[in-house]
């Protein structure tokens, strides 16, 4: 079974986002894979530890760094790495959705893992619009994936718990929420010696496809309000809110 | 083409979700600025669609079409879209409307706008205010072309305005839904045994701040000298250090207690869907800028762990 995991080098929402005219300034962010991603690779290793057959991890690097994270997800059970050389940090989802169906089409994909979101989703999601571009269904905020035969069962959550089950014909597209079990750890060194020995295949963005939007501004959120902040050494803020918890007769 | 706003509305067990009132009272102020009609649109059966505030409603109702299916829900809106023509396409980014939006704009070449927080007209042109990076940035985008679909974060529009009597015209799918890949099979219900988050009165929340799963007891014991129970944000459940059942957002519970306390979280827009009604919300991060002080009531830049420990001497 050739199984496919897209994924998407992301700008880090962990630090702040330096603004540049209309957007982020890419050059001055670290790029990370998306959290969703990692729920994904995992995904589709547990898939392929039940049916068989090989995992092939591709995305675009945009700023030149995907290799790091190719050669985790290899260290996490995934076989082969592709990487499309779209060298553009600021590719909308539509492009590089459009690059990665171009790549994927060679593949002889039978299923396609996406993480259902990434925090830069301005134009939509990318496992969707591979969907879109390849013909083939489409099932988000999916959270375990059994394959059998040509067939995949698939949970996808609403809410609190609630949630469908759904079996679809393959090929189809999955939009990972989360792994069946979460994702495994891949020893540093393990990834090390990959990084050593792995080759990782290049393969040029071909299609176009453009979110067709134009950005006017981009900056902080302006907000209604802001919170009451509690200064002072962690002793302090603690002696202060439990004394604010007091009055409320909440402690 | 027409300036007509098309609300792609959401239901569940009989019930409509906020999100579709809140997109139809949206989309009447932008029908009357463009020109245009608001026209809800109801996809699947079981459900009273008379109680939208649009100007028209479209009913499609189909046995396939009685569960949500993606495939199916899919080519109904896209043959609807394209018999339309228009101008805007509202749907809710929510578990369900993301399944549809960003797909049917790759299939329509048409821009989609996600995460978005406001739509309006500036000079006869749209434009789309767009919560990216987790809350972190604002994006103000202007969709280009003769058809724009934007997907609404929940909560982002008055309810009460997309309330309303409007008789709904109920009719067959527009499209043949007999060979369908997708298919449902069954309701899967939320595993019992476990408290009932929604149900408590304080709660002691935790997000990827809190580091790991050996972590977790710090968290409560600190929920037990409170009378608390812990919940936590999406993060933590995915990495396997609480079940779901304590999970608070979009894609969790939502829940609405005397006290909503913080620990490690940052506040993304997915979270706040679950939380932002709690009467009392404090929130320590160790992330100045995090947007959960824009809705905490109390804050704290420091260190979770130390401040935890604090309150367990003086609780």
């Amino acid at each position: 079974m050739n199984i496919v995991v897209a994924i998407k080098h992301i700008p880090s929402i962990a630090d702040d986002l330096p603004v540049k005219g209309v957007n982020v300034d890419f050059d001055s962010v670290d790029f990370v894979l998306n959290e969703f991603d990692e729920q994904s690779i995992e995904q589709a290793v547990l898939v392929k530890e039940a049916v068989g057959g090989t995992v092939t991890v591709v995305g675009v690097d945009l700023i030149g760094e995907l290799d790091a994270v190719l050669h985790l997800a290899l260290a996490k059970g995934a076989d082969k790495a592709v990487k499309i050389t779209g060298d553009d940090p600021a590719a909308d989802s539509h492009q590089q959705a459009k690059w990665l169906s171009e790549a994927i089409k060679g593949m002889s994909a039978d299923i396609v893992f996406a993480g259902v979101q990434a925090s830069n989703d301005l134009d939509g999601q990318i496992g969707a619009m591979i969907a879109a571009y390849l013909d083939m269904p489409y099932i988000g905020g999916v959270s375990s994936v059994e394959v059998s035969g040509n067939t995949a069962t698939v949970n996808k959550e609403f809410a609190g718990g609630v949630g469908a089950k759904y079996e679809a014909a393959l090929p189809m597209v999955v939009g990972v929420q989360a792994a069946s079990k979460p994702p495994r750890y891949a020893p540093i060194s393990k990834v090390r010696q990959i990084a050593q020995s792995a080759t990782i295949e290049k393969v040029a963005p071909t299609g176009e496809a453009s979110a067709g939007i134009t950005f006017k501004k981009m900056a902080p959120p302006v907000a209604a309000g802001h919170a009451e902040m509690i200064e002072g050494s962690s002793k302090e803020v603690a002696a202060k809110i439990v004394e604010l918890l007091k009055s409320k007769g909440l402690a | 083409m027409s300036n007509d706003i098309l609300v792609i509305t959401e239901h569940m067990d009989g019930k409509f979700s906020d999100v579709s009132f809140e997109m139809v009272g949206k989309a009447k102020e932008l029908a009357n600025a463009l020109g245009g009609q608001a026209v809800a649109v109801v996809v699947g059966g079981g459900v009273s669609s008379n109680v939208f505030a649009s100007d028209s409603t479209i009913h499609i109702d189909d046995a396939a079409l009685s569960n949500f299916n993606p495939e199916a829900y899919g080519k109904v809106i896209e043959a609807l879209v394209k018999e339309k023509s228009p101008k805007v396409v509202m749907f809710g980014w929510t578990v369900t409307g993301m399944d549809v939006a960003a797909w049917l704009s790759a299939r329509m070449g048409a821009p989609c706008v996600a995460y978005a927080k406001d739509v309006r007209t500036e000079g006869g042109a749209l434009m789309v205010s767009s919560q990216a990076y987790g809350g972190k940035l604002m994006a103000e985008v202007a969709p280009e072309g003769d058809m724009a679909i934007v997907a609404c974060l929940a909560g982002s529009f008055p309810v009460e305005a997309g309330q309303g009597s409007t008789a709904a015209t109920t009719i067959a799918s527009p499209v043949d839904l007999g060979s369908l890949k997708v298919k449902f099979t069954e309701a899967i219900k939320p595993a019992g045994g476990d408290v009932d988050i929604t149900a408590q009165a304080k709660l002691v929340s935790i997000g990827r701040g809190i580091g790991g799963k050996e972590n977790v007891e710090l968290a409560e014991e600190l929920a037990k000298a409170l009378g608390a129970t812990v919940s936590a944000s999406r993060p933590v459940v995915d990495a396997g250090w609480l079940p779901r059942t304590r999970q608070v957002g979009k894609s969790g519970l939502k829940v609405k207690p005397k006290l909503y306390f913080m620990l490690g979280i940052s506040g993304a827009p997915e979270h706040l869907e679950g939380m932002k009604s709690a009467e009392l919300i404090i929130a320590i991060n160790t992330d100045k800028k995090a947007p959960i002080f824009n809705v905490a009531h109390y804050g704290a830049t420091a260190d979770l762990f130390e401040v935890a420990e604090a309150m367990l001497e003086l609780l």
